[in-house]
């Protein structure tokens, strides 16, 4: 059996059937506020009961994206097609999206059931059906007993249920969520993500979330688009970004990384040899698929909870394996993060689960150490 | 222990006094909260309670132009026995105080809802405007408060009196022949001109406050919950905009309805407001009680409605 990437969530996957039919499909996007370029000729698709989300530094476009899709912002070029249809010259109001906001938004003046029956009063629907769906939400976000308070007089963390309650309210096609969690604990916030996560699950509803923070993108989402300076850098699945990244941009954007520099010497295929860089002395022997030729620049890259650390040398010292001691300690708890200054004076970050409470020997700051690495750790990077 | 013994023995904790207690017991504090009230019983209370004894003297031909007159604590007993309500029976009486009460209350109420009318849309924009260009269009309606407000009302005269600057720009564009002339100096609707005009700035700076402090994503988000803009306007601005209209709103309609000037200089003789009733008893009458009852029912008739509704407001908040 081939080797999967991590766990697998749920048995959800269209993008990879030719046949299925994307929700929304972005169509060779671009926004422009003056001189300034959001988001240049991007395209994207989604599809039906996807939890997408649009992963990137502040300033990508990715908040952009979601607001064209909204209706807030018009695209300078391309279309936006929602369930086929061209959505072009479509007003907010008249769009089946409905969003969360970041500040949440919600109407100081009405309460919380008023505010959760704003969207449903705009369709006209008869007064017991209104009043029985926002019965359905309060109980959805367990805030029943607060259906009477004023927004003024919630927490934050029942202001981001209200808000989510009031979004989905509608039952949209498309829920829009604008960094939803952001103003929450971390605690909380985590367990609003898995709470979210079930939420789509149970409506079966398409969620497209927006955020800078790569843990609540991997962790609630199906699908994750990296995105930098309006285009998108990598689509693909948690595991697939966090394991497999594209690119240099990407590796490093999620989770912490070692990007080693080097040089091709031999490249044969993973499955006689594979790829043998050198990186300035230190030999780097990679099983892996590679595009690029002898003699090219490339990065190795390679997570830290995946470089293995000793004081006693490995089997094969020499290739994916070099001496150094230790500079530097960050102890995480679950996690120790040691920091190995090779004789070559380079840095690799080693990371260690605490799997003991006690340890015999524990290493400390100039230690004489070991890290080594086995074939299929880490990858080579061509752009 | 070896160690112990031969380190230097600690200094006292210094003695950590809590904030709170200390400014419970500090004077200072009190005499801050006191300030603002000596000022109100000094220059509010304490003439009004004068104003409340000439109203119910009676009119002499003397200095001051009433008795009875303070005449020491001996003869409190006489000084109290001669106080009588023969004004404020006055008052009701003739009809033309009466008049004079609601005509002020009417000509103050249409002028609010003019302000109104005129001042939302105003404040609006300026609050929608681009934050760069906002403080300009402040500062554009305050500009006429750096010319003397009697100055602004004696230009009114030369610009509505019948020989006046519209109804030569009248005659100009053509909209009136030689002989017409704009027949609106000394009429009602002169007043109601000169009131709006000089009141615009405190309808249009509160509504202004209240209307820029509004957070736009409310907007974003009833239109992306399906309500168009023209009903967001409704559900949304509007109602979180009332606490700057009722402030606007009652900051116009008070100085408006014992107003003096305006009437004075741009009504007719038919314009009956009671700030112009006041003034000819207290001026022309030299009839200091009765101008002072006349001050006393206005106070009542403004102050008792709003003390009302403030309670209401607070009720409800």
């Amino acid at each position: 059996m081939a080797k999967s990437l991590g766990p697998v969530k749920r048995k959800f996957s269209p993008w990879t059937d030719p046949t299925s039919v994307p929700f929304i499909r972005f169509e060779n996007i671009t926004k422009r506020f003056g001189n300034f370029t959001a988001v240049e000729n991007l395209t994207l698709d989604i599809y039906e009961r996807e939890f997408f989300a649009l992963l990137g530094p502040s300033g990508c476009g990715k908040t952009t994206l979601m607001r064209m899709l909204a209706g807030f912002e018009e695209p300078t070029e391309g279309r936006i097609l929602l369930q086929g249809k061209d959505l072009a010259g479509v007003p907010p109001y008249r769009r089946p999206t409905n969003m969360m906001f970041q500040s949440y938004a919600l109407f100081p003046h009405m309460t919380v059931e008023k505010n959760i029956a704003f969207g449903l009063e705009q369709d006209k629907l008869p007064k017991a059906e209104i009043a029985a769906r926002v019965e359905e939400m309060l109980k959805l976000v367990k805030l029943e007993q607060f259906a009477k308070r004023k927004p003024s007089q919630l927490s934050g963390g029942q202001r981001q249920r209200v808000a989510l309650a009031r979004s989905l309210a509608k039952r949209p096609k498309v829920l829009l969520l604008d960094e939803p969690l952001g103003a929450l604990d971390k605690k909380l916030r985590e367990e609003t993500q898995f709470e979210l996560t079930d939420l789509q699950h149970t409506l079966g509803l398409t969620f497209l979330i927006v955020t800078h923070d790569q843990e609540e993108a991997m962790t609630v989402s199906d699908r994750i688009a990296v995105m930098d300076k309006g285009v998108i850098m990598q689509v693909a699945t948690p595991a697939e970004i966090y394991e497999a990244p594209n690119s240099r941009y990407v590796a490093d954007f999620i989770g912490d990384i070692n990007i080693i520099e080097g040089a091709i010497v031999s490249n044969s295929g993973a499955a006689s040899g594979g790829v043998m860089l050198d990186c300035d002395g230190l030999k780097i022997a990679v099983d892996q698929e590679c595009p690029a030729s002898t003699g090219d620049r490339v990065a190795y890259a390679i997570r830290p909870e995946k470089v293995r650390l000793g004081i006693e040398p490995p089997a094969d010292t020499a290739v994916n394996a070099a001496a150094g001691e230790v500079y530097d300690i960050g102890y995480l708890g679950d996690f120790s993060l040691f920091l190995v200054k090779l004789d070559d004076g380079r840095i690799i970050r080693a990371a260690q689960a605490n799997i003991q409470r006690l340890v015999d020997r524990p290493l400390t700051f100039g230690d004489r150490v070991w890290v080594h690495w086995s074939r299929d750790a880490g990858l080579v990077l061509t752009r | 222990m070896a160690i112990d013994t031969l380190s230097p023995p600690l200094p006292p904790e210094p003695k950590v006094e809590l904030a709170d207690d200390a400014g419970r017991t500090n004077p200072a504090r009190w005499l801050i909260v006191a300030i603002p009230y000596l000022w109100l019983l000094l220059f509010f209370a304490a003439p009004f309670l004068i104003i409340a004894k000439i109203s119910l003297s009676d009119t002499a031909i003397a200095m001051p132009p009433y008795t009875p007159t303070f005449q020491g604590f001996g003869n409190l007993g006489t000084f109290f026995s001669q106080l009588d309500f023969e004004n404020y029976a006055y008052l009701a009486s003739d009809s033309i105080y009466i008049k004079s009460y609601l005509n002020s209350l009417r000509i103050a109420a249409i002028s609010t809802v003019l302000l109104l009318l005129i001042g939302y849309p105003m404040a609006l924009a300026m609050a929608r405007a681009k934050t760069s260009l906002r403080p300009i269009l402040v500062m554009m309606v305050i500009l006429p408060f750096w010319t003397s407000f009697l100055i602004r009302v004696y230009a009114w005269i030369g610009i509505l009196k019948p020989e006046g600057l519209l109804t030569v720009l009248f005659q100009s564009i053509g909209l009136m022949g030689e002989g017409e002339q704009v027949q609106i100096f000394r009429t009602d609707y002169a007043v109601f001109i000169g009131i709006v005009y000089s009141y615009l700035p405190f309808m249009v700076l509160p509504l202004y406050a209240a209307l820029e402090k509004m957070d736009h994503t409310l907007l974003e988000a009833a239109s992306d919950l399906g309500c168009p803009p023209w009903k967001a306007f409704w559900r949304i601005t509007f109602p979180l905009s009332l606490p700057g209209v009722i402030a606007g709103s009652l900051i116009c309609f008070i100085p408006i309805t014992g107003e003096f000037v305006i009437p004075d200089l741009l009504g007719g003789a038919d314009t009956l407001m009671i700030g112009k009733t006041l003034w000819t008893e207290f001026f022309n009458s030299r009839d200091w009680p009765l101008a002072s009852a006349i001050a006393v029912i206005l106070l009542a008739v403004l102050v008792l409605p709003i003390v009302y509704f403030q309670n209401q407001q607070q009720k409800a908040g």
